[in-house]
């Protein structure tokens, strides 16, 4: 039996259904690796106590039926978590302890997962290096000084380094592929309405989504299985036969029209993506699929219009955290004042920036050239989809422009931060399910992914054809757990 | 006021029209509020009734009440307007200590009811009121200023309760309108069971736009609104105010700004608010967190089938099957309380006596009392009975004038209390007559004069004969047995 950090869920999972490993062997192995593991800067608070507790309690009464039997998983602390510090990666909610859990992360540990902490992300998820973090960044495990991608940057991480066997992130605009593309892990975005809202720290909500990020494509099943349902308490949640998804992870893709969009060719986009596409699209020939090129013709509008809807819901969002019920307070000489400071002291600089965005957008005089313009490209995007989708079963295009890059690189340039999330946006404004999986390494053996976007409600497809492509990719993030002390 | 009973403002040999428009905030009765599970119960203890969704706590979602949503729809028929199938709640955005989410979710483009109408009974006619829109909002907290004296303190209980803001059109042209109106609205929505229209607890309030022009003008004035005005007093007060104080600056040649207003009521004067300059931008947009409100045919069709007679209605029916004038009418159908208690009284006594009993000796002890009819001291099934004693000659009218006093205290039983105190009418005319013979033998120097020709003597010997019978003689037995016996 290999190392039990390395291991995949699926493996795990196995170890202890067939007694080969205890809940609290698992448990206290990632917690061990953990505290070696500081230098990443990959927990904000751990649940390290209560979690060897209730791997206890499991192994005293273990139940296997469980989908996630005694599995001690740590999530993005975007996710509300009953009793346990929930931060959004922001100073003004520093404080804040939920005295409720979120629908996703109540899904985990109803199949007997066991929470062992709250992993670092950019503020309120606005980022994509999760460099905005009030926590400070995240080292990528794939080299030093490496951002992780974001703003899930802690999730992959946590992945990539083997804190955590699985975990849950949210993607806005890319939040969880990017991530995972950056450090070699699969992440999927469920279709808008998959998995419930409900106790997820709102980022932007009409593009909010919740989603797996794992090791492999069979653990990325495993995990959705457990996480979407339909909630009542989320009124976007959408009522429909989620699969079996694990039970029905399939490599056979024959048949499968599987759709290239001309307009995912950037300039300026490395030859080393370009090759990695290349591969990826003979791959799935291999495996029996059929090659269809196809055209988005609205695919550049995606990003502007992204960074118009999603800053408007935020500042409305947002606006909640003004220092009078929960969380950081700054006090002042009278209400205004006490607004000023809390939001001034409270929020960061790219929340502040995108907060002011939107309330531009929305503003009277503007909304109209701004946000209701946006919505309807929003619709036209969305309509490219659905008129790609008459003709393919899938679409396959890389996650991001680029691979991982240098910590503090971006930082004072966001808007070539902000193209990170080209090739991701347009998914999450279409609505649409879209998974990342590594499919290669770049000239400085940093991974870089590929994405396959899948028709509403398709998810099982998708896995399918990932899992086909995984098959043939053979990646391996041969990582050396540089950072490690004793 | 000129003679036709218009409303009008005069200066110098000048007439002003007053237009008015209200919007009405109305209560939607709930047991939940419009968004989360809370209760809405009046008068609880500051900040029970919150859920972490009324505090905006993170993450918390709103999920829509359908009974709101079915309580507007209800409330839109009762006004004779369109149900929109499709409408959407937007976020209202401004930031206030007691408005947790930062934002109100309301309905901005798209409200879930159009255009409908209003009928007024006034003094000279019914009068026609349009309604613009009904649209659903949820109600913020309320801060208290005056209780700490460095802090201002909130209370959530209302955060999220559901509100109908019911705008009318222009068209209302004095107090006396406005007066109408709300009880109108108010009446309409107590007949559905839509809004308790309760003042004192904030169940009604209203923002008043009021604004002027020269009789015979055909265009508008610069319009003001005065904010949340929460009694009909009030309201009538702020618009005399605020309508002299425009004539005054269009009388000194001075241009009206538009703007928000307050009602100070200690000073019976409009004051500024905020200008139009210094409105707010609420940066209105759909609200992500919710889907586009559809409304199926059926449901509508299923609540209209639900829908009670309305006062409208009741008149006519009261005026066409009982005979009853408008005025009665009106009075009797202004309340559903008062024409349920009518209707029940009615079932087994006569209409024309229950009418006269009801808004004559019942309404005077309620306002004596200051009481709503349904804390009558009196009960439906009582009164009837005492109308009955009246109708069948049991007692007299006057009798039961002194048998009602007595029943107020703890709704007794006109039948005992006749009986307990013998106060049942004697209408034997063998008894009568024995006691005139009696009043005639005790007074035959009386007898002399009146029928020497002092016709006046005549009422005296009624007052006898009453006194003799302890006055349960049957007046008009009385009247005749002793006219036969004088004059015969």
């Amino acid at each position: 039996m290999s190392d039990i950090t390395s291991q995949s869920l699926f493996e795990l999972t196995l170890n202890i259904k067939e007694k080969k490993l205890s809940s609290g062997e698992i448990t206290k192995a990632f917690i061990d690796r953990a505290e070696k593991s500081k230098k990443l800067n990959i927990y904000v608070t751990d649940n390290f106590e209560k979690a060897i507790d209730q791997s206890k309690k499991f192994d005293s009464n273990p139940n296997f039926d469980l989908k996630l039997p005694g599995i001690p998983i740590a999530v993005k602390d975007l996710f509300c978590t009953n009793g346990v510090r929930t931060t959004a990666g922001s100073k003004i909610l520093n404080n804040f302890v939920p005295t409720y859990e979120s629908t996703v992360t109540q899904n985990l540990w109803s199949q007997g997962a066991i929470l062992l902490g709250k992993l670092n992300c950019d503020e309120f998820a606005m980022g994509s290096s999760n460099e905005t973090s009030f926590f400070g960044n995240v080292q990528n495990p794939v080299g030093e000084n490496l951002v992780p991608g974001g703003s899930s940057g802690g999730s992959s991480a946590a992945v990539a380094s083997n804190l955590t066997p699985v975990t849950i992130g949210t993607d806005t605009g890319g939040s969880i592929r990017q991530p995972a593309s950056f450090t070699g892990t699969v992440g999927l975005k469920p279709t808008y309405g998959s998995c419930s809202r409900y106790g997820i720290v709102a980022f932007a909500s009409s593009l909010d989504q919740a989603g797996p990020m794992t090791k492999n494509v069979r653990d990325c099943s495993m995990l959705l299985e457990v996480i979407s349902s339909f909630d009542q308490k989320d009124s976007t949640s959408i009522d429909y036969k989620r699969n079996n998804y694990s039970k029905e992870l399939s490599k056979d893709i024959k048949g499968k029209k599987i759709g290239i969009p001309k307009e995912y060719r950037v300039d300026n986009m490395p030859d080393e993506i370009e090759q990695l596409w290349k591969n990826g699209i003979s791959y799935a020939k291999d495996c029996g699929a059929e090659i269809i090129d196809i055209s988005l013709p609205h695919t550049n509008y995606a990003l502007p219009t992204y960074y118009i809807v999603a800053p408007a819901e935020a500042s409305s969002n947002l606006a909640r955290y003004d220092g009078v019920k929960y969380g950081f307070r700054s006090p002042g000489q009278n209400l205004i004042e006490m607004y000023e400071k809390t939001r001034s002291e409270g929020f960061g600089d790219e929340v502040k920036r995108r907060i002011m965005i939107g309330t531009y957008v929305l503003s009277s005089g503007y909304y109209d050239a701004y946000y209701l313009k946006a919505q309807k490209v929003r619709q036209l995007i969305k309509k490219d989809f659905d008129d790609a989708f008459s003709k393919v079963d899938a679409i396959l295009t890389p996650s991001t422009p680029s691979s991982a890059f240098k910590i503090g690189e971006k930082t004072n340039d966001p808007v070539s931060m902000y193209l990170n999330d080209i090739f991701t946006v347009p998914i999450n404004l279409a609505g649409l399910p879209g998974i990342s999986i590594p499919a290669g390494k770049d000239k400085n053996n940093y991974p870089l992914g590929l994405q396959v976007i899948g028709k509403p409600f398709d998810e099982q497809n998708i896995l399918n054809i990932s899992y086909a492509l995984e098959d043939k990719i053979n990646f391996k993030n041969d990582i050396s757990d540089w950072w490690l002390s004793e | 006021m000129s003679k036709n009973s218009e409303y009008l403002i005069e200066r110098e040999n000048k007439q002003y029209e007053v237009i008015i428009g209200l919007e009405v905030h109305a209560q939607v009765t709930s047991e939940s509020k419009l968004f989360s599970q809370s209760s809405t119960k009046f008068g609880a203890e500051p900040n029970t009734q919150v859920s972490l969704v009324d505090a905006a706590f993170p993450g918390m979602l709103p999920v829509i009440n359908e009974f709101c949503i079915e309580q507007a729809i209800k409330t839109g028929i009762g006004l004779k307007a369109k149900i929109n199938k499709k409408s959407v709640f937007d976020r209202k955005n401004y930031f206030y200590a007691d408005l947790p989410q930062g934002y109100q979710i309301s309905q901005y483009k798209y409200p879930i009811v159009g255009e409908g109408k209003v009928i007024l009974d006034m003094p000279n006619g019914q009068k026609e009121i349009g309604i613009e829109r009904l649209h659903l909002e949820q109600d913020a907290g309320k801060s208290i200023h005056d209780i700490d004296p460095n802090n201002t303190l909130v209370d959530l209980n209302r955060s999220g309760v559901a509100l109908m803001e019911i705008v009318s059109k222009p068209d209302l042209r004095s107090p006396d309108e406005v007066n109408v109106y709300i009880k109108k609205l108010r009446s309409i929505m107590r007949y559905l069971g839509t809004c308790d229209g309760n003042m004192q607890e904030g169940s009604l309030r209203a923002d008043v736009n009021v604004s002027v022009r020269l009789k015979g003008e055909t265009e508008f004035g610069t319009r003001c609104e005065i904010k949340n005005v929460n009694s009909i007093k009030f309201m009538q007060m702020a618009i005399i105010s605020e309508a002299n104080r425009q004539i005054d600056l269009l009388e000194e040649g001075k241009d009206i700004d538009q703007e928000t207003r307050l009602f100070d009521t200690k000073r019976n004067e409009t004051r500024s608010m905020r200008s139009k300059e210094d409105a707010h931008d609420y940066r209105y947009f759909p609200d992500p967190d919710l889907l586009p409100l559809e409304i199926s045919q059926e449901l509508i069709e299923k609540i209209k089938s639900d829908i009670p007679e309305l006062p409208d209605e009741k008149k006519k029916r009261f005026i066409d099957k009982f005979n009853l004038s408008p005025y009665e009418a009106t009075i009797l159908v202004s309340d559903i309380e008062t024409s349920n208690f009518f209707e029940e009284v009615i079932k087994n006594s006569d209409v024309k006596l229950a009418t006269n009993w009801i808004t004559g000796e019942l309404f005077a002890v309620l306002n004596e009392k200051n009481l709503e009819i349904s804390q009558s001291p009196v009960s439906a099934k009582n009164l009837s009975k005492l109308i009955n004693l009246i109708k069948d000659g049991t007692i007299s009218g006057k009798i039961a004038k002194t048998v009602f006093e007595q029943m107020i205290d703890g709704d007794q039983d006109p039948l005992i209390i006749v009986k307990e105190k013998g106060l049942k009418q004697e209408s034997d005319p063998k008894a009568i007559e024995e006691l005139i013979n009696k009043v005639i033998e005790n007074n035959s120097d009386k007898v002399a004069e009146y029928k020497s020709g002092k016709d006046k003597l005549f009422g005296f010997f009624v007052g006898q004969a009453m006194k003799e019978s302890k006055g349960k003689g049957n007046p008009q037995l009385i009247n005749k047995i002793l006219k036969d016996k004088l004059n015969g």
